[in-house]
């Protein structure tokens, strides 16, 4: 490949590019990405090759093994093109028959595509299915369209004309403007204007400057940015040539997990090869602007997200917050200017520079424009990641997107924002999600985790395993957060292990004033918040864990019981077998008793007991009933049926 | 002569000089604000929070650190106010945990009425100011003892190679340490990595 030497260059590259390849040929996209790979994906693209080989199809029909198109829950994704059949859930030997059918016979495969679970309407296109229809897919839908391994798929989907506009029809204050008027905030959790931040840069004195990509993205749960670097790492690099232009800085650098191998290798063939065709390096499409892109891989510490303790990181250092008040965009990376913006906020620069800040401000709320990725999890039916236009509720993304609470269970709340974010009830499902809306709830749009939780899970435990988190990645620098967390932490454990006191919630509330208000950066800061949002919507469970020792959900194994209910029993033995301390009598036609005094309250008996028979239930906050008198333990079969 | 800056602290019009941190301009002034991780031969650290001081904006109010604060013209500085000495009695009941007998601590928490048995006690003696390592570092630079691990896991630790050659003739972090915990902790590697009379 010879590099391109100017925009109308890459024009006639990419319309080479367009009439080699034949619009109506048959293409196979699979999923690739990181959960479809663990349903076996590679396997499936293996059968896939393996077929059309062996039918002699290779000339006639493409595969890719793409990034992630967000339905997790029914990987593997298969989408064939040019007819958008999607087929979920698809294993190697359903493989022939996509091949015979679909390809040869042009016939859809019905038991591939998606049934709606209680109508059982059947969805062959993308489109149609509930999980795709409610959303806005700008940034994610691309990942289905290209091999995320090749630069030429990305230039036939439009790639790097962004960056070829902006290069050589705007100047770099019109591509600030543009940015500034988008409105687009930061998407990694701080939700700061990005326009203003790049403005601070570019008028910051300085003749070296730095843009930089957070990709360290360490929320439990979340994989929003996992899924774009693996899936369009050019994207990704085509935002941050802009930025650079835009800032005047000549130097970029990736600071990414190394716990994402996929993104790293990506994002590293995505350098390259954008350095083989001149979009990167010196005098970019013959433009006079210079521009290189290193890769740096984090060691895996939550706190290196953090912007200034993620600097530090780079310059070498103990990724620790810096304590001084300075803006990171004036003094930042080796005390120069630099503009750190998280994956998400880079992938949309393309976006906006190519259809203008008009274009992008129709969608979402007065204060958050655009679209947001979250990863949706927990007891949900459909995980995955979901874009969806700012300014959507939280229930049309449960309920529509989401496809509910599954096994008939209720909702509970909503945990968003991250480990430092808050849990949202059921009374507040109607809140329109955004930058403003969800801090004023006690949460935060962080980078985009949506953690379902329904009735089985305990509030102060949800708390507690947060608090916990954080404690455990804070960087340890500033009293309030090291010692408040540690402190907090304990409090907690006391509280789900029934040895709460009266008093607790108020040195909890005070804990966590001293962290918002004294800790050195936005990890102590903002760590309270699943403490405070649970106590704020979920007092009553605090107060029966302290002042009953009930755990009103029946999880915190220190607070429950297990008793074995002897007009459901039928001695299956089932139980006794797999109880792990031998704590339950009883034997064939003779009714199953837990030994409290032996109980150690796993939950062992309650998992193996047959669905039919239902026999073991929890208590909490109230003994168990005695158990049934030796005498009347056989089983009259006659009676019970 | 750089430039001269004037603000307000507790009532004081005081001048101060551009690039002071708001702490230098109150000491300068007599003024104390109490430090546990300030030491005037280091570069401001910001962790131990104990200096935080609050700032009048009209009718609204920020706390800030004032070892990495710098002056502006001016401002107004409270060193005590109900906010800020709820925060230092705070930070004071959490470092008491850990070091319920430092004569440091214990001085200033008479005087914020802090409770040194608010937390459970947690007997690992080092408040984590983190003197010893950047007198170590910045002053004697000889870099013997660094923070390994982190968040409430973090501790001091020499590095005996570095310790054993260079800490005998220097020990210039002994006297630095506000809970005598680090006296402990080189002793102990002393005694363990390298002992000057085993044989």
């Amino acid at each position: 490949m010879t590099q391109l030497k100017s925009p109308e260059e890459l024009d006639n590259y990419r319309q080479t590019l367009s009439s080699g390849r034949d619009a109506n040929m048959p293409c196979i996209s699979i999923c690739a990405g990181t959960g479809c790979l663990a349903y076996g994906a590679a396997e499936v693209i293996g059968a896939f090759k393996a077929e059309i080989e062996k039918q002699g199809l290779t000339a006639k029909v493409d595969t890719k093994g793409t990034g992630c198109p967000g339905y997790c829950e029914k990987g593997p994704v298969v989408v064939i093109y040019p007819e958008e059949i999607c087929y979920l859930g698809v294993m190697p030997e359903d493989v022939p028959e996509i091949i015979t059918q679909t390809i040869v016979g042009k016939k859809v495969v019905d038991r591939l595509v998606y049934s709606d679970p209680d109508s059982g309407e059947k969805a062959i296109h993308e489109a149609d299915i509930p999980y795709y229809k409610h959303q806005k897919r700008f940034l994610l839908s691309s990942n289905t369209l290209i091999d995320s391994r090749s630069i030429d798929d990305y230039l036939l989907i439009n790639g790097y004309s962004a960056l070829s506009k902006a290069l050589f029809q705007m100047t770099a204050e019109e591509v600030v403007d543009e940015v500034k008027k988008s409105k687009l905030r930061g998407r990694g959790g701080g939700g700061f204007p990005t326009g203003r931040k790049w403005e601070g840069s570019r008028e910051a004195p300085g003749e070296v400057k730095y843009v930089l990509v957070n990709a360290d993205e360490g929320d439990p749960g979340a994989f929003m940015d996992r899924a774009l670097l693996e899936g369009n790492p050019h994207s990704i690099l085509e935002g941050l040539i802009i930025g650079g232009y835009a800032i005047g800085a000549h130097e970029g650098y990736i600071y990414v997990r190394q716990e994402y191998p996929l993104a790293v290798e990506n994002i590293k063939l995505a350098i390259e090869q954008a350095e083989e065709y001149g979009l990167l390096g010196k005098d970019i499409l013959g433009s006079g602007f210079d521009f290189t892109v290193k890769v740096h891989q984090g060691a895996g510490a939550f706190v290196c997200g953090e912007s200034t303790a993620l600097m530090t990181a780079l310059e070498g250092r103990a990724g620790e917050p810096r304590p001084k008040y300075v803006r990171s965009n004036v003094k930042g990376l080796w005390n120069r200017p630099s503009v750190l913006n998280n994956v998400e906020t880079w992938a949309n620069v393309p976006l906006i520079i190519n259809r203008g800040a008009d274009w992008f401000t129709q969608y979402g709320t007065q204060g958050s424009k655009g679209t947001k990725i979250f990863s949706l999890v927990g007891k949900i039916t459909n995980t995955g990641l979901v874009e969806v236009p700012m300014g959507i509720t939280l229930r049309d993304i449960i309920y529509k997107i989401g496809g509910g609470i599954p096994g008939g269970k209720k909702f509970k709340a909503i945990q968003t924002g991250g480990p430092s974010g808050g849990c949202i009830p059921e009374t507040l499902l109607d809140l329109e999600v955004g930058f403003d809306e969800l801090t004023e709830a006690g949460s935060m749009m962080g980078s985009g985790g949506m953690i379902v939780m329904d009735e089985d899970t305990c509030m102060v435990d949800v708390a507690r395993y947060f608090i916990h988190f954080l404690a455990d990645e804070s960087c340890g620098k500033c009293v309030p957060c090291r010692e408040g967390l540690r402190q907090m932490d304990r409090i907690l454990k006391k509280i789900t292990e029934g040895r709460g006191e009266e008093g607790d919630t108020k040195t909890l509330e005070e804990l966590s004033e001293l962290a918002i208000d004294a800790s050195l950066c936005a990890l102590g800061k903002s760590a309270p918040n699943p403490l405070l949002s649970t106590l704020r919507y979920f007092k009553d469970e605090y107060e029966a864990h302290i002042k009953e020792k009930r755990c009103p959900a029946l999880s915190c194994k220190e607070l429950i019981s297990y008793y074995i209910d002897p007009e459901k029993c039928l001695a299956c033995l089932a139980c006794m077998r797999k109880c792990p301390v031998d704590g339950i009598s009883g034997g064939k036609n003779r009714i199953h008793v837990i030994d409290q005094e032996k109980c150690t309250s796993c939950g062992t008996c309650l998992d193996v007991c047959p669905a039919k028979f239902d026999a073991v239930v929890k208590y909490s906050g109230e003994p168990v009933p005695p158990p049934i008198p030796e005498e009347k333990r056989t089983i009259d079969r006659k009676k019970k049926k | 002569m750089s430039k001269k800056i004037h603000l307000q602290i507790d009532g004081r019009d005081i001048e101060a000089e551009e690039g002071m941190t708001v702490l230098e301009a109150a000491h300068s002034a007599g003024i104390k604000i109490p430090t546990l991780c300030f030491h005037h031969e280091l570069e401001p650290w910001g962790g131990c929070r104990l200096c935080m001081v609050e700032l009048e904006f009209g009718d609204w109010t920020r706390l800030v650190v004032s070892c990495v604060y710098l002056v502006e013209e001016g401002l107004v500085v409270k060193t005590r106010s109900l906010k800020v000495d709820k925060t230092r009695k705070g930070i004071l009941e959490l470092l008491l945990a850990h070091a319920p007998d430092s004569p440091q601590l214990t001085a200033l928490a008479e005087e914020y009425g802090a409770d040194r048995n608010r937390f459970e006690q947690d007997a690992s003696f080092c408040i984590h100011c983190g003197l010893c390592v950047r007198y170590c570092a910045e002053v004697a630079e000889k870099h013997a003892l660094g923070f390994i691990d982190r968040g409430i896991r973090k501790e001091i630790s020499f590095i005996p190679e570095i310790a054993a050659k260079e800490c005998n003739d220097c020990k210039g972090c002994f006297p630095l340490c506000p809970t005598s915990y680090l006296q402990a902790a080189f002793v102990l590697v002393e005694s363990l990595a390298f002992p000057r009379n085993g044989k």
